[in-house]
């Protein structure tokens, strides 16, 4: 059942055989990809078996391999395993017969939505996919079930599927699916119905992903692995400060040096390209260039964050109000206030962005890993001038998305690139220039203010939170001059107090801010998770107890923390030195509470122990993988919790590699525990995202414990800690 | 003109002997396993064998390692019968997979180097980054396939 399958691979596009530039074979040959591996650039756009298949989701061949066309990009997550999973469990497959290729976004295009939305974003592969998928797999299912059907000339309600065959239920004579394929593709059905929770046979079981064997041998093709026939490489000079354009740039000075074929020159890049990519970096790096910078590059990090704090004396946009919060705090006995603040983060992906463009007379190839294939064929056919029909891109395995991967800048600018070149072009952008020409994770500055009464009772709430607008970078319209996107985990805070007023102020720099793993939730629940346990400690309760009771009008939530209580062990003491911290937050239809397990050495090291993690998603497809996003949530949180910033200095971003932008490390990794709770309803919530936004506020509530110091701006590295 | 020796393989390079080895191998002989991600000796994707020894293959220009013997991943086994290799897909390691080559290739070489790591040994030893957090499980795969190459001499 759960067997690891090849990936069917249809590599005859990309080049053959070992013939690159500069390279003599001599001894025996040893192929690159061994044929004994399952290769895998899998895209429906270089097959063209739709005359046989049984929907545009589902190809059947006569021996019965089933080849499932997966729509959404596979950048880690699972859903190249998953989303098949959803089909195979309605079409009554034998898994083990079950392959996936990426979907066609081109046939998306010409066929006006066969494979709905593409886009790969907000936790939503399964949550939104899964009753068009179910849908599809039924209706496969029910169409092999007719043409078995016909071929007995009795009824269908006489037949039954299961397991990759089509059963005659009064003599159990069958056919296999393969021998079915071809009549069930000119079939049509009416009324399919799919499957009740309860009768799922695939979904729900941990499910071996179908592309671990392709990912511990090299053979998974990635987009920077992409080889074509007579291809170029470029390596690309942004401006260092955002915004500026290229005044001047000197070709001759490099025109000379190795491998160096020519340069395109854009309004604010400079693409160098060359024979391989080393010499077109090498070639770069020495590209005298100018530019034309306006005020940006008076804007230094430091400022910007005085600025943000000082905005947070002003009213702001009233997002939501209830009650009367300025006479309620007025009467209040005691008021707290704190300010937090949270930096630009880059999602630094460990594939840096690239590209790779073929533009033929009047067709377009264009083969990254990109999370929004639809957007990747606008973004081609705009860049390119060529009709959007004619456009085809063949979507390979992301090393990393996080968001990123869904901006198309690095498509236009490649395409833009070959365009000019005239030859297949691999555009890279080094680790450098991904990171310093980044869209970043908005900035913010987070003010709370509560009054407490006499009696210990939270009793007024007012919160104003300054950020960069996403919305308002892409020029997309705001909601009431909210970016909704902004206030996620602010707007809707969970917990109940009589008088409440919640504010918002966007303000934007010179950089271009945009979707970061959880988006505004990021940020938004550490200022609020961490706020919780000041509020927890002002009306002097356990945090786990202060959240109970304020959230007692949320089932939902209350269950989550009375099972993270008892998994995390919350009323034990921990070992010696340690102290636990929690937070709990929803995002994405997901709850997830987490605990966190600290210590801290006496020369000021902090070491995150434990984390233990509980998870209300409602139903779960590949168990697997839904707990290996978990944990992808928590080091991805935690690395950005503890080493997380992105500074400017004279308009330009200073960090620009891992030296200075560190990241986490398998020495630093704490024990992490995931439990999920079981379904109660026909939930199926998101599961990439809703693992990272409570790690950062469980380590801050667990490092006050020890040292009687709130953490109230990240990365916590810049803070000098001490345990009392 | 040079020769290297990949994969049990010799190859005559008519390049520029300064290109790091990480660039002669995606570029030049499309052995493309090997992964670029920072170039400045940081993450480890680019790790590759060098005589049994883990190496950062951005950080060594060919021309310095003739007649050294130089194993990617695409090298590591045939047909993925390493035990690493075996234990990575049992352990259900890889995310994205872009960085677990080069976690392969030093997770490959500690085993070489100790056969039964210690959590100690596996801190010290396995440096490199993986961006999608899959530091549990390598760890597990690691003691895996340890167990693995213990069955195999008994």
């Amino acid at each position: 059942m759960s067997k690891g399958v090849a990936i069917v691979g249809r590599r005859g596009f990309l080049k053959s055989g070992v013939t690159a530039a500069g390279a003599l074979l001599v001894a025996f040959h040893l192929p690159v990809k061994s044929a004994s591996v399952p290769a895998v650039v899998i895209d429906e756009s270089a097959v063209g078996d739709q005359a046989d298949e049984i929907n545009a989701w589902i190809f059947i061949s006569a021996t019965g391999v089933i080849t499932v066309r997966v729509a959404k990009a596979e950048m880690g997550q699972g859903v190249l395993t998953a989303l098949p999973m959803i089909i195979a469990d309605e079409l009554e497959a034998d898994w083990s017969m079950v392959r996936a290729e990426f979907a066609s976004a081109n046939r998306n295009y010409v066929q006006s939505g066969v494979y709905r939305d593409m886009a790969t974003n907000s936790s939503t592969a399964i949550r939104v996919s899964m009753p068009y998928l179910q849908l599809a797999g039924a209706e496969a299912r029910q169409k092999l079930i007719k043409a078995a059907a016909e071929k007995w000339q009795v009824s269908v309600d006489a037949c039954y599927a299961e397991y990759g065959k089509v059963y005659h239920r009064p003599d159990g004579r069958w056919f296999s699916y393969g021998t079915l394929a071809c009549l069930a593709a000119e079939l049509s059905v009416a009324n399919v119905r799919i499957k009740t929770p309860d009768q799922f046979s695939l979904m729900g079981l941990p499910t071996k992903r179908l592309d671990t064997p392709a990912k511990v041998n090299g053979s998974a093709v990635f987009g920077m692995d992409v080889r074509l026939d007579g291809m170029l490489y470029a390596a690309i000079i942004h401006s260092p400060v955002e915004g500026g354009v290229v005044r001047n740039v000197l070709f001759n000075a490099i025109r000379n040096m190795p491998g160096v074929v020519q340069m395109v020159r854009l309004e604010s890049s400079v693409a160098v390209v060359a024979k391989t990519f080393w010499e077109a970096k090498v070639a770069s790096e020495k590209l005298p260039v100018t530019w034309r910078i306006g005020d940006q590059a008076n804007s230094y990090s430091d400022a910007l964050r005085d600025q943000y704090i000082a905005t947070l004396d002003s009213p702001g946009v009233i997002v939501s109000e209830q009650g009367e919060t300025t006479a309620a705090l007025d009467s209040a006995e005691t008021v707290i206030q704190s300010d937090y603040f949270l930096p630009y983060l880059a999602h630094a992906a460990m594939e840096p962005l690239n590209c790779t463009v073929r533009i033929t007379a009047a067709r377009l190839d264009l083969w990254a890993g990109v999370q929004n294939a639809d957007a990747a064929l606008a973004a081609a056919a705009q860049a390119s001038g060529i009709r959007p029909e004619n456009v085809y891109i063949h979507n390979c395995f992301l090393g990393g998305g996080f968001g990123r991967r869904a901006n198309m800048d690095f498509v236009s600018e490649a395409v833009t690139v070959a365009k000019a070149v005239g030859k297949p072009v691999q555009l890279i952008w080094t680790r450098e220039q991904d990171m310093r020409s980044g869209r970043y994770r908005p900035m913010a500055a987070i003010r709370f203010q509560v009054g407490v009464d006499l009696k210990n009772t939270v009793v007024a709430y007012t919160n104003h939170s300054v950020s960069h607008s996403i919305l308002k970078d892409l020029g997309a319209p705001l909601r009431n001059g909210i970016d909704p996107t902004s206030v996620e985990g602010l707007a809707n805070m969970p917990y109940l107090i009589s008088h409440k007023k919640i504010a918002h102020t966007i303000k934007n720099t010179h950089l271009t801010s945009w979707f970061w793993r959880s988006v505004g939730n990021s940020q938004n629940a550490f200022a609020m998770e961490c706020f919780v346990d000041e509020m927890a400690e002002a009306t002097k309760l356990d945090p786990m107890a202060f959240r109970k009771l304020y959230l007692a009008h949320r089932p939902d939530l209350l269950k989550v923390l009375n099972v993270l209580e008892q998994k995390s062990q919350w009323r034990h003491n921990p070992a010696a030195g340690r102290a636990k911290g929690m937070a709990i937050h929803a995002c994405f239809g997901t709850i997830v509470g987490q605990v966190a397990e600290v210590s801290i050495s006496s020369d000021g090291g902090l070491m995150v122990h434990k984390f233990t993690s509980v998870v209300d998603c409602g139903h779960v497809v590949n168990p697997l993988s839904a707990e290996m996003q978990i944990e992808s949530g928590i080091i991805y949180g935690l690395t950005a919790a503890l080493f997380g910033k992105i500074s400017i200095e004279n308009g330009e971003v200073v960090e620009g590699n891992f030296d200075t932008y560190s990241m986490l490390k398998l020495r630093e990794t704490p024990l992490m525990e995931t439990f999920f709770m079981p379904a109660d309803s026909d939930r199926w919530g998101g599961l990439g995202e809703p693992g990272l936004p409570c790690v950062a506020p469980a380590v801050a509530n667990a490092i006050y414990k020890l040292t009687k110091r709130r953490i109230r701006s990240l990365p916590i590295a810049d803070y000098f800690l001490q345990p009392v | 003109m040079f020769r290297l020796n990949i994969n049990a393989v010799d190859y005559d390079l008519d390049i520029d002997p300064d290109t790091p080895l990480l660039w002669v191998l995606r570029d030049h002989l499309d052995m493309t396993g090997t992964k670029y991600g920072c170039g400045i000796n940081q993450c480890g994707a680019c790790t590759v064998q060098i005589n049994g020894k883990p190496v950062r293959s951005c950080q060594v220009a060919a021309g310095k390692i003739l007649k050294q013997r130089i194993v990617t991943i695409e090298g590591l086994s045939v047909d993925s019968s390493h035990v690493v290799q075996a234990a990575w897909v049992e352990a259900d390691v890889p995310q994205c997979g872009y960085c677990q080559s080069g976690q392969i290739m030093a997770a490959a070489a500690l085993l070489d180097r100790i056969p039964d790591p210690s959590d100690e040994d596996i801190d010290r030893a396995m440096n490199n980054i993986c961006r999608c957090g899959t530091y549990q499980r390598i760890r597990k795969g690691i003691h895996l396939a340890a167990a693995k190459l213990a069955e195999k001499a008994s």
